[in-house]
């Protein structure tokens, strides 16, 4: 009980069936019915007090996102107090207990990146997960139709660098878990051709130029393989080579797939594909093997699968009618959960909160990340243009 | 010369026939039409013609004709081609009139369409020079990378028309641009119909080739 009442993720809900079934037989007990409820889950309350200017805005921006709501100090389950006046100096304290969980300041490095870390620890102190407050993402930036670059920002969309100096569509980015680099798509051949780009050494390479469709590039957990769709064999399917790009083997053998994406330890790839000209979600052994659907209980035309670090989840994008949802289903399929409108969901490292499109209200594209457990959605930093595709670094 | 060069093609599909049905016929007619009247079937030897009379030139093999055995089937023809674009002319009007459109979420092309098939096919056919790139696009009224795969699909269901009727598909390259090159940049259901597409852009040899 003192690890359900800690872990936010874990919802009232999950404890009421743990006081029921306690009578109960317990071979009854399903496992899986104590999974916290994406999109259901109430924010654990903190108060914010002595801070202002930047260092306010990158705290409350990095809770909010993370699952955090904020309230007085009479109110909060735990109290948040400090300066950001020079350096960010901060304390926390559970109100109930009364007793301080820890307290530091933090000098060099620039505001922005001392009130990101004393966020990370906040949320390690209180959660026991890693924050995302340093982590970085990549997307594409579209500054004209047709013009477009890959670029490297802050998770929060703060100091964007451009990758890519192409001035042509670019597409799809996606890190090398664990390296300083990445694979994207770009038009600059002349042909949508699959790039390997090293950000240390600013190096890049082509692993993809087939005649026809290279793009989607995925790189497998432990960077030593790359999924990615190729239209050589005269469809758009699933292919799988070396990080390279050596030694391609085709793995699906449908009229149209896309998106693909890896299970974190590497045994599957997940895609988006079409059964019967109905749009599903699918995974196929990376070794090669038989396809499986994976079932998202009715919502419609699923795509842009992305499975989490941790293994529970898969987020995708549904379109109806009236436009397009990030929805979340178990990774072995089942209840899908529709979150918000959106697309394209990127998960981040700890396996809580999505970086996703959403078509603004002037037909653009921004960047948004959602809180999956409380819905919590924030913009991040935008500026002209169009972003979209966004990769979370993990 | 352009008259010639049309001409050309029908008279010896022309002379084909008639070279065929002789030797196909000759023996059952002779069996079983022993008194007819000097029907002098078995003793043509027809010398294709220009309509004035005066000979064809010996055919040509088509260049690198890739001989199509099997039914095409979505998804039955590699993209293999053996032309690079860089190294030709492209030319974005001479089949401008010709794009093909797609209904909703699909890539199949519609029997109403197949007019347009026939006339990039027919230009293919009158210039064994010219090389061909299908550009397949899509309305904004899908993610990114479906559309992305959705586009090429397009593409290569109109290199497979294209391939039924006799088009080497080596002569044909497909992109796709998914939902990036709008046609019409707005936002009602009139700019997507005319941005789910696939776009006919011929390429000649660069001159001196």
């Amino acid at each position: 009980m003192n690890k359900c009442f800690l872990n936010p993720l874990t919802t009232c809900l999950a404890a009421a069936l743990m006081l029921a079934t306690a009578q109960a037989d317990p071979s009854d007990l399903v496992v899986s019915k104590l999974l916290p409820v994406p999109g259901n889950t109430k924010p654990i309350l903190v108060s914010l007090s002595g801070f202002s200017g930047e260092g306010l805005d990158v705290l409350k921006f990095d809770l909010y996102v993370q699952g955090f709501g904020f309230t007085t100090p009479e109110a909060a389950q735990y109290q948040i107090s400090g300066s950001d006046a020079g350096n960010v100096t901060g304390t926390l304290t559970d109100r109930v207990s009364g007793k301080p969980l820890f307290a530091r300041s933090y000098s060099g490095t620039g505001l922005r990146r001392q009130a990101h870390y004393f966020a990370n620890d906040i949320v390690l102190a209180v959660m026991q997960t890693p924050g995302i407050g340093l982590t970085k993402i990549a997307f594409k930036r579209e500054l004209a139709p047709g013009h477009g670059e890959i670029y490297v920002s802050d998770f929060d969309g703060h100091d964007p660098a451009a990758l890519t100096h192409d001035d042509t569509i670019v597409a799809a980015p996606c890190w090398v878990p664990g390296r300083m680099a990445m694979y994207y798509t770009s038009y600059y051949p002349g042909n949508p051709d699959i790039f390997y780009h090293s950000l240390s050494t600013g190096q890049r390479s082509i692993v993809a130029r087939y005649s026809g469709l290279n793009t989607a590039p995925a790189a497998s957990p432990d960077g030593t393989r790359l999924a990615m769709v190729l239209s050589r064999s005269g469809s758009p399917n699933i292919w799988v080579a070396n990080a390279d790009g050596s030694d391609p083997k085709k793995l699906t053998s449908n009229t149209e797939d896309s998106s693909p994406c890896w299970s974190p330890k590497g045994q599957w790839i997940c895609f988006a594909t079409k059964v019967r000209e109905r749009r599903v979600l699918a995974k196929v052994p990376a070794g090669g093997g038989e396809m499986q659907v994976i079932p998202t209980s009715g919502h419609p035309s699923p795509s842009e699968p992305d499975w989490s670090p941790d293994g529970k989840w898969i987020a995708f994008t549904q379109q109806t009618l009236s436009g397009f949802d990030l929805c979340v289903v178990p990774a072995d399929g089942g209840n899908a959960v529709v979150l918000v409108p959106g697309e394209d969901p990127s998960w981040s490292p700890n396996s809580r909160t999505l970086v996703f499109t959403r078509r603004t209200r002037g037909y653009n594209y921004a960047l948004s990340v959602l809180d999956v457990m409380t819905k919590q959605v924030k913009d991040i930093q935008r500026t002209s243009g169009n972003d979209s595709q966004p990769a979370w670094a993990r | 010369m352009k008259t010639m060069k049309l001409i050309y093609p029908l008279a010896m599909a022309l002379a084909v026939t008639l070279a065929g049905a002789g030797c196909k016929h000759q023996p059952t007619k002779m069996t079983n039409l022993p008194a007819s009247p000097a029907a002098p079937v078995g003793e043509i030897q027809p010398t294709p013609t220009f309509p004035g009379g005066n000979p064809l030139p010996p055919p040509e093999p088509t260049p690198n004709f890739t001989a199509i055995s099997q039914p095409i089937v979505p998804g039955g023809l590699t993209t293999s081609t053996n032309w690079d674009p860089a190294n030709m002319v492209e030319d974005r009007l001479a089949l401008a009139i010709d794009t093909v459109h797609f209904a909703f979420d699909s890539a199949v092309v519609k029997d109403a369409e197949q007019a347009h098939v026939k006339a990039v096919a027919d230009a293919l056919t009158s210039d064994p020079n010219v090389k061909l790139m299908i550009e397949g696009n899509c309305d904004e009224r899908g993610t990114e990378e479906y559309n992305r795969s959705l586009g090429e699909r397009r593409a290569l269901a109109l290199r497979e028309a294209l391939a039924k009727l006799n088009i080497d598909p080596q002569r044909v390259r497909t992109i796709s641009y998914g939902k990036d090159k709008p046609a019409d940049p707005g936002h009602t259901e009139e700019a997507f119909s005319k941005n789910r597409r696939g776009d006919f852009v011929l390429y000649h040899p660069k001159p001196g080739a």
